[in-house]
């Protein structure tokens, strides 16, 4: 092997520098640009240069999915490999591109590498993947002989609904500008709270009935409010733009499509708990979503929405971008903590909770971005006329993801309370080429399952939980009557195998020990006892693993179970 | 005072200073039978193992005891079903993968917790060579449990010398050093702590483990010796 040259690793090292450890993921980025992997003698300077002791730059390089140690040819190509994706044909896809490029008689053996990937948000596109970096919808749709990179379409958003509130901007095919948003209305909140005392848009966020929208639907006015009360400076505010629950996409549209809508959010929250800065937290894979919402700040910087004294208001804030390396696990906020300080995305233990030691153990606000979508419009049109939208006990609008075997796949804006029939059928189109409906996978990999006895129960918080339904980040998978849903649980379970981070015993053994069933389930092999061996783990990893991921790696299979026992025939002595 | 506790475990009322674990709340409560695998007096806690959750009323999931911590009312039970059907599943699983031949501790708990040896057929398990690149102790991480031990007595909790980290995740995890080097290559400094603190024989020193593959005392001595011994005639040269 040749000598490396560092020289240029050196240069953009003294960016990083100042930073030390939380540089790690950042100058990890920068430098598998330059030498499109991390050999050991890069690992090792950037580990020096940061004052990193070695074992743990390798322990983050390993931990995450997008960071290489051995050398990859320039081309990744990464099909995903969620449920909505696999129904649609991503696995012939796959076998597709890995027989076409592996060939000599294409000219270029080996001038791309395929990779199945997780859940790449595009689900209203598929089945889709990514050529380095550029994300590809509808890939079955196309011949051969196309060069990789224009193989199908370029994935805009798909939006409709009954409302169009956080979705106002969006639709355009394109980033909303900074102009446009303005002239639409946008940073009047801004200016609106800025004249506010903190603790006002505190209660007035609380008065909304605002609650998160990225799953775990905890009150964000008390949130802020916890932060805000919690000593301890500096402050932090984070968006979790970490999207990567199997199955939804909302969060990729909105960056996407209007990306001041967030950061007016984001700042309003910063000024509500007192922080002067904040973090974007964007998962690894979604790099167009990363450039636009660097054009927005950049914009907004220009524009006086960020940095000193905004507005004239003598309030100072500022962000950054983060850009993640490819771990689920990095969505917990405390894991996606654990990153944007340079290291392995281990979730910690709560309580403490992030209100009161999150970001660098500092008190944080941390909210998912169509949660801070929410923020202009509360304040735009106060917290009475805003819970005029939805139902009393969940109000506002919401946004559902609806991907699988429907007539229309989209970005859903409606409010709370409509019937599960009503997105599927009046909205969505109803099920593909006249099918029967199987099943809906509410909520992501980490959701349960319904079926048409549920189609008339309204989409709200109180509604679905007394249905046993989670809401989680408002994934609606259609399967039709044709599909096969062992092989559905299969794919979540080795989902969840995958994306474990290893911490705690229950999912680092339970969430291998599942997949290995679930493939007996799949191959109608199971074994005599398997229910029982099934049901013990997955009550294991509920009752007792460490974070949310482990919580709920068994949901959908544990639904799975209690609907379709006939799922689960133990044919084996 | 105001800064004691009072909670019921196991409806034995007792009263600790508040921010006390419900593990030594327990033990004061007479309750000493908690298991705890990952858990070590010395070592910072991380609530990996999970053998030692308890049932806390009210709460929706299961709590370890070893880092959750008392308030003022609340009602724990350390043994229910629930409790019994993790601690078991989760030394089921843990047999399925590591060689837990070395492990007293937790063979006790397996018997205890009338965990099924034979619990999950076809189960892949964690198998790892014999890393024996140094001489003073060996690495069989088909052995190891990941409790962390080794990593964190190697930096904050008492070296700071930072050798070993993780590679790999989820059920791949393994302790591994950067890029894989061998010991003799990384910044170890043979302080030996990891050693004495591994519950499960996974870090063995080398000469316990070469008299346990049957080395007749003289390999022993050749083997474990063999650094000084290169050294040796260098100095004589020099004299």
């Amino acid at each position: 092997m040749p000598e490396l040259d560092l020289t240029p690793l050196r240069s953009i090292l003294a960016e990083y520098a100042p930073k030390g450890r939380p540089g790690l993921i950042p100058a990890l980025h920068a430098a598998q640009a330059i030498y499109g992997y991390l050999p050991q003698p890069v690992a090792a300077e950037v580990g020096r240069t940061l004052g990193v002791p070695l074992a743990e730059v390798y322990g983050v390089i390993d931990f995450y999915a997008m960071f290489y140690r051995e050398p990859v040819v320039k081309t990744v190509v990464h099909v995903c490999d969620d449920p909505a994706c696999a129904i649609a044909g991503a696995e012939s896809v796959y076998n597709m591109l890995t027989y076409e490029y592996s060939q000599e008689a294409s000219g270029a053996p080996s001038a791309i590498t395929v990779e199945r990937a997780p859940c790449l948000g595009l689900c209203e596109h598929a089945p889709a993947l990514m050529v380095k970096g550029i994300q590809r919808g509808k890939v079955n749709h196309n011949g051969n002989g196309h060069l990789i990179e224009e193989i199908g379409e370029k994935p805009y958003g798909i939006i409709a609904g009954d409302i169009s509130y956080l979705t106002a901007n969006c639709g355009k095919r394109r980033a909303t500008s900074l102009e446009e948003y303005v002239a639409s209305g946008g940073y009047q909140s801004l200016k609106k709270a800025l004249g506010m005392a903190p603790a006002a848009i505190i209660a007035e966020v609380k008065a909304s009935g605002l609650v998160g929208r990225g799953g775990a639907a905890f009150p964000t006015g008390l949130k802020w409010e916890g932060a805000a009360n919690a000593p301890g400076e500096p402050k932090y505010v984070v968006c979790n733009a970490d999207e990567a629950e199997p199955g939804t996409f909302k969060d990729r549209v909105l960056m996407e499509e209007d990306p001041q809508r967030i950061l007016e959010g984001l700042i309003i929250a910063a000024y509500a708990v007192g922080a002067h800065q904040g973090v974007i937290f964007i998962r690894g894979e979604y790099t167009n979503a990363f450039q636009i919402m660097g054009k927005a700040v950049a914009q907004a910087r220009q524009a006086g929405f960020i940095g000193k004294n905004i507005l004239g208001s003598g309030y100072d804030f500022d962000v950054e971008l983060f850009r993640s390396a490819g771990a689920y696990i990095c969505g917990e906020e405390t894991a996606l903590f654990e990153a944007v300080e340079g290291k392995r995305g281990f979730p910690r233990m709560k309580p403490p909770f992030p209100t009161t030691n999150g970001l660098f153990n500092k008190p944080t606000a941390i909210n998912n971005v169509e949660t801070l979508c929410n923020v202009p419009l509360i304040l735009s049109l106060g917290a009475a006329e805003y819970r005029k939208i939805g139902t009393e006990k969940s109000p506002g609008p919401k946004l559902f993801c609806l991907s699988g075997d429907v007539e229309r796949p989209g970005l859903y804006e409606v409010p709370f309370g409509i019937p599960i029939r009503h997105l599927i059928y009046d909205l969505g189109g109803g099920i593909r080429t006249g099918r029967k409906l199987q099943a809906i996978l509410f909520g992501g990999a980490a959701g349960a399952f319904a079926t048409e006895k549920d189609l008339d129960v309204r989409m709200s918080f109180e509604d679905l939980r007394a249905a046993g339904l989670p809401l989680g980040s408002g994934v609606v998978t259609v399967f039709d009557e044709t599909r096969d849903l062992r092989a559905v649980l299969l794919r979540l379970a080795r989902f969840f195998a995958e994306e474990s981070c290893g911490k705690c015993y229950p999912c680092q053994l339970g969430t291998q020990r599942q997949y290995e069933i679930t493939q007996r389930v799949a191959s109608s092999e199971m074994l005599a006892g398997d229910n029982a061996r099934l049901s013990d783990i997955a009550w294991t990893m509920t009752d007792a693993s460490l974070c949310g991921l482990g919580q709920t790696a068994a949901s959908a299979v544990m639904s799975a179970m209690k609907i379709w026992p006939e799922m689960f025939v133990e044919s084996h002595p | 005072m105001s800064d004691d506790v009072t909670l019921t475990i196991d409806d034995i009322q007792v009263t600790v200073p508040a921010g006390t674990t419900l593990l030594k709340a327990a033990e004061q409560a007479g309750i000493d039978n908690i298991p705890t695998i990952c858990y070590h007096d010395y070592c910072t806690s991380n609530g990996l193992c999970r053998m030692c959750v308890v049932e806390v009323e009210g709460s929706r999931t299961l709590v370890p005891s070893c880092v959750g911590k008392v308030s003022a009312g609340m009602k724990v039970h350390t043994r229910t079903p629930r409790v019994e059907r993790s601690r078991r599943t989760i030394l089921e699983m843990l047999n399925s993968a590591v060689d837990l031949s070395d492990a007293p501790e937790i063979q006790e708990f397996m018997t205890e917790y009338a965990a099924d040896r034979e619990r999950l057929p076809g189960a892949r398990p964690r198998e790892h060579p014999v890393l024996d690149d140094n001489p003073m102790y060996v690495r069989d991480y088909s052995k190891c449990i990941l409790c962390w031990r080794c990593v964190q007595v190697c930096a904050e909790d008492a070296q700071y010398t930072y050798a070993i980290n993780f590679s790999g995740r989820g059920f791949q995890t393994q302790i591994d050093t950067f890029f894989q080097k061998p010991m003799l290559e990384t910044t170890c400094v043979f302080c030996g702590q990891c050693v004495a603190v591994c519950p499960t024989g996974a870090l063995k020193p080398k000469r316990q483990w070469l008299l346990e593959q049957g080395a007749s005392i003289d390999e022993v001595m050749d083997m474990t010796r063999s650094e000084r011994r290169r050294k040796k005639p260098r100095i004589e040269a020099g004299e």
